[in-house]
């Protein structure tokens, strides 16, 4: 048991090292210099090289990299180039608006998902799942910058029953914050649930074919309590792997909805950064998303062995 | 042997698979009975019906498709009041499945739930049947594991099945079985899966509990030789039809239907001296026809006995002395 999770942090350990690295030498494969952005077209040769110095970038690339693999080993994501405070700090400021949304946007996937892969898998072949896996597969092909804007015309303009984009004035409380997170949520959530329907609905499937389900009906139980105790406690584990890498995804990846609805979240810092080459921004958000996604991973194979008494840690 | 009232009685069964191209009919013209206390074997190869007959009792038949299209099969309640399965509402069907007829599958492997503890899976039924509480229920699971000889039952209960060897399984399942103590145990190819010594066990165990609590047993197997040991009486199917049955001593003794014969010498015993010296088990030629297309005798591509009028009618059950039935034209002069 200890020595699986020692390999377990270990193995989590590689792939943050390995993500550091790639993130390190693939943001200085992109053409541009944030000394030459930042002085802007008027500068001097002299100037620029002088900023560049200042930031290190004089350096060659190995050395930049071994120091700045230090600096992150202990915990120092560096200093913005553009935003005068320290990395860290910046993305903490743009956590919040991207955390909740892909909480929310989580959560209506999940509870629009499941119940809609059940009653498909259920009727497998019937109207209900016709209807199901027919809004499965238009809510797959919809962009979703393009069904919020469509939500955001429709709700917020013609409606009025929503904001419009932005998270609330400077100042406003968490109520007003997060009420402007229901049309950014609802559209992620509808996007993602049609992954975990047809997820929920597969595995369903196989489970409802399986003899202890027969077994289960030999019983004399009730088609309900089959349905939700037997079958679906063994879908579980599928169901939990694809809301949780959606999860993931989510926290790194809502970049387009983030722009969309002018979030202040941190697919917008990283688009900000990436567009003014803050090289120590976009490596500092990166390996935090990429930290994120490999801590929900592990939490996965955690809550794995809480559903399926035959997974060992 | 003409006892009062059958426990199970099936009357000229028949099931029909309907898809949106055809239809099929991989059961008809059944009649078995089974008696309180006593085993009937329901013998046959595979695809001869035996699984689908026995799914029809239950009330199991794979929804939409399947359904029983003709005949009757009443059984004889707790009550002492007799019902036509066929025929009754699927919740009033629900309710007797577990508490009045139970079943046993061939693979203890995957029949019982993972993901439960083998206490929680037969507390469950005893809850749902009896209405007794959580922790009620729990103890008399942990009475049946131990009725089913399980050693050290109330730490057993808390264990999943993968914890457990096949033989364990197989009776947890009987445990399941028997927890509310049904009229009818329908055991589909119960030992199939197992080693042979545990499948001994298992055939005791049954036979043990079905004298204890007076239950009828249905047994389904393709294995003579286990109907030899556990059955009383045997109904012998072919091609989804009943060919023969009688107690068991007279169908060992006496086969009467060419196929019961056939099937009889195919028995390892049986084994004929070969070219070389060595005794080789006999099979019968051919394969099981499909239930459509055959319009005389249905075992007539196999038989050895074969007239012209064999292929032509289909031959019907009679019954002939000591209860014995048997569908062949040729039984009196065979």
């Amino acid at each position: 048991m200890l020595v699986n999770i020692a390999r377990r942090l270990a193995a989590m350990l590689a792939v943050m090292f390995i993500v550091a690295t790639m993130v390190f030498f693939l943001t200085r494969l992109a053409p541009g210099d944030p000394a030459s952005l930042m002085l802007g077209d008027q500068a001097t040769a002299a100037d620029v090289a002088q900023l560049r110095k200042t930031f290190g970038l004089d350096q060659p690339l190995i050395v930049q990299y071994v120091l700045w693999l230090k600096e992150v080993a202990s915990g120092n994501l560096g200093q913005s180039i553009f935003l005068q405070r320290p990395v860290l700090q910046a993305i903490g400021e743009r956590a919040e608006p991207t955390f909740f949304l892909a909480l929310f946007s989580i959560l209506i996937a999940a509870v629009i998902g499941i119940p809609a892969g059940i009653a498909s898998a259920v009727w497998r072949g019937r109207h209900a799942d016709q209807v199901a896996s027919g809004l499965a597969m238009l809510a797959a092909s919809i962009p979703s910058f393009w069904l919020g804007l469509l939500f955001m015309q429709f709700f917020a303009v013609r409606l009025g029953w929503f904001p419009v984009a932005g998270y609330g004035d400077p100042g406003a409380g968490l109520v007003q914050r997060l009420y402007h997170l229901v049309l950014p949520a609802t559209v992620l959530g509808i996007v993602n649930s049609a992954l975990i329907t047809r997820f929920t609905r597969a595995s369903m499937l196989d489970v409802l074919s399986e003899d202890y389900v027969r077994t289960a009906r030999a019983k004399g139980l009730p088609e309900h309590r089959i349905i939700l105790r037997h079958a679906l406690g063994n879908t579980l584990v599928p169901i939990i792997t694809v809301v949780g890498l959606t999860a993931a995804l989510l926290i790194g990846g809502a970049i387009i909805t983030e722009t969309v609805f002018g979030l202040p979240g941190i697919g917008n810092l990283v688009v900000s950064a990436v567009l003014r080459r803050d090289y120590p921004v976009i490596q500092g958000a990166l390996i935090v998303i990429a930290g994120i996604y490999v801590i929900i991973n592990f939490a996965i194979d955690v809550i794995y062995t809480l559903v399926d008494p035959r997974v060992k840690t | 042997m003409t006892l009062p009232a059958p426990l199970l009685d099936i009357e000229n069964l028949e099931v029909t698979f309907r898809t949106e191209e055809n239809s099929v009919t991989p059961v008809r013209g059944v009649s078995l009975r089974v008696d309180a206390g006593r085993t009937t074997a329901l013998v046959g190869e595979s695809g001869s019906g035996k699984s689908v007959t026995s799914l029809a009792v239950m009330g199991l038949l794979p929804r939409p498709a399947g359904s029983i299209s003709a005949g009757a099969i009443r059984f004889r309640m707790k009550s002492g009041e007799t019902s036509n399965l066929a025929s009754l509402a699927p919740d009033v069907m629900q309710r007797l499945r577990g508490s009045e007829i139970a079943m046993i599958f061939q693979e203890p492997m995957t029949s019982l739930n993972p993901v439960l503890t083998v206490g929680e899976q037969i507390a469950e039924q005893v809850r749902y049947h009896t209405g007794m509480n959580a922790s009620a229920a729990m103890r008399r699971a942990e009475e049946m594991l131990g009725l089913v000889e399980i050693p050290d039952a109330v730490r057993r209960a808390t264990e999943y099945p993968h914890q457990m060897s096949g033989g364990m399984r197989q009776r947890v399942m009987i445990a399941l079985a028997m927890s509310c103590n049904p009229r009818l145990l329908i055991a589909d190819e119960p030992t199939t899966a197992l080693d042979v010594t545990i499948q001994a066990q298992i055939l005791a165990l049954i036979d043990r509990l079905r004298k204890e609590h007076e239950m009828g047993v249905l047994f389904i197997t393709h294995n003579l030789g286990v109907v030899a040991e556990v059955a009383d009486d045997v109904t012998v199917m072919y091609a989804g039809e009943v060919v023969e049955s009688a107690d068991v001593r007279t169908l060992f003794r006496n086969p009467r239907h060419p196929y019961t014969q056939a099937l009889i010498n195919c028995l390892p015993a049986r084994a004929l001296p070969g070219a070389d010296g060595r005794r080789v088990v006999r099979s019968i030629p051919g394969a099981v026809a499909s239930a459509a297309g055959v319009s005389g005798c249905k075992f007539a591509p196999r038989c050895a006995h074969t007239l012209a009028a064999c292929h032509v009618s289909h031959p019907a059950l009679e019954t002939i002395d000591g209860g014995q039935t048997i569908r062949c034209c040729r039984w009196r002069d065979l």
